[in-house]
């Protein structure tokens, strides 16, 4: 069986200690050897900055509740709408909706590295991509969710997703009661990234 | 025999802390990350390799680096590898010469394109599903590449040996565990298979589970 060469080879102790310092020197380098355009680098900067998050999936979440039959089509094949959406791209390639009901609550997390859904949440929180995060939510999900300030009901299941492989879950969490006469853009403003993520609840009207 | 990233289930990590949530905490993060990707569309690697280039990092290094720090050392280490860009360079902090490679180098008025495009995983020509929805399987234990020795695997060590039930069939995607070494797309069946939260954990409530993405050849049925 071949082995793992590269085990022994760490290029990167070449580069300044200080990480600010060691991006700066990896952009010189590249820009240099007409690798990359820094002109790239800002448009890829603002996209992720300013044009997609949550916001995204917010709207999603929110038809969802709306709309009965786009709620079907939506768990059943969600591709094709999220495209039409304008929201299909890197990281959100194949997408899986998961809904929150009564009986099961969903949380998602990679334990691996720090997969995550980016057309519809934009990048992850740092806490996301923490160690603790990463180690605990598979083994411990409700002493984690509590940290999060949610205590789920007993009787209540988690569902953990760990995101192994290019599959990204969205989760849809639960339509807060007292919202029956609000509009699609009103529910918006209630679908919080946590709650999409599962760490939290879509907020309370008027909350 | 795992690698330091696989850190599914370890006790010690403390406390989530829910307001560490900026986009970017700091400049460089989103210099970090724009740089990563933009070097990513020289097409020189591909997603699974570049995972493995943060795996491959020291224990130490993985565990006193910050998120974005990893990225940049794995990337450093991929250019290296790769033959884009030379010690030498690194050393200097500066580039001797235009790359052949130039050609390729993603212009600002093609990364909405770049990154609304995507880069699906699905594919056609992979062998046949063994397995269906309701299914019993049991996963490879231990959790290891069984082409190249301490090579990427998507198979997390916590998983490693359970048995749980196929609850989604997700068809045809391209195999990590061959990708990430350049030995071909390989595609294999990928299904979700939910274990018990008690099978994993030896306690838990009733009704939790666990659910990981899992491709056929780290399954035999149950």
């Amino acid at each position: 069986m071949p082995h793992d060469h590269s085990d022994h080879d760490h290029p990167h102790a070449l580069l300044p200690p200080e990480p600010a310092l060691r991006v700066k020197a990896l952009e010189t380098i590249l820009t240099e050897k007409g690798l990359i355009d820094p002109a790239a680098l800002d448009e890829i900067i603002d996209t992720y900055q300013n044009k997609i998050g949550p916001q995204n999936g917010a709207r999603v979440v929110a038809k969802m509740w709306s709309d009965p039959a786009f709620r079907a089509a939506m768990l059943s094949d969600p591709m094709p709408l999220l495209e039409e959406m304008g929201f299909y791209g890197r990281q959100g390639e194949h997408m899986v909706i998961v809904e929150n009901t009564p009986e099961v609550h969903n949380v998602v997390v990679c334990t691996l590295c720090s997969c995550y859904p980016w057309p519809l949440l934009g990048i992850p929180p740092g806490w996301y991509k923490s160690d603790a995060y990463r180690s605990r939510v598979v083994r411990e999900p409700r002493k984690v969710l509590a940290e999060f300030g949610l205590d789920l009901p007993e009787g209540k299941s988690v569902r953990v997703w760990d995101s192994t492989a290019e599959i990204r879950y969205l989760v849809v969490p639960e339509r807060p009661e007292g919202t029956e006469g609000m509009s699609e853009e009103e529910l918006v403003a209630l679908v919080t990234r946590d709650s999409m993520i599962g760490t939290g609840l879509a907020q309370e009207p008027g909350a | 025999m795992s690698r330091v990233h696989d850190m599914g289930g370890r006790f010690g990590d403390g406390a989530v802390t829910p307001g560490d949530d900026a986009t970017f905490a700091e400049d460089w993060h989103a210099r970090a990350l724009a740089v990563t990707l933009a070097a990513g569309a020289l097409g020189q690697w591909n997603i699974d390799s570049s995972r493995h280039a943060r795996e491959l990092l020291a224990p130490k290094d993985y565990s006193r680096f910050s998120y974005y720090e990893k990225w940049m050392a794995a990337l450093a280490d991929l250019l290296v590898e790769r033959g884009v860009v030379s010690r030498e360079e690194l050393a200097a902090g500066h580039g001797t010469g235009r790359s052949e490679l130039a050609g390729r180098a993603l212009q600002a008025d093609k990364v909405a394109g770049v990154l609304s495009g995507g880069s699906p995983y699905v594919r056609e020509d992979a062998e046949a599903a063994r397995f269906r929805v309701g299914d019993r399987v049991t996963t490879r234990r231990p959790a290891r590449n069984a082409l190249v020795d301490g090579g990427h695997t998507r198979l997390p060590s916590y998983a490693a040996g359970a048995t749980g039930t196929i609850v989604l069939c997700h068809g045809g995607h391209v195999f990590p565990d061959s990708n990430g070494h350049y030995l071909g797309e390989a595609a294999q069946p990928l299904y979700a298979v939910a274990f018990a939260a008690r099978d994993l954990w030896g306690e838990g409530a009733e009704g939790d589970e666990v659910v990981l993405d899992l491709w056929q050849s780290y399954l035999e049925p149950a």
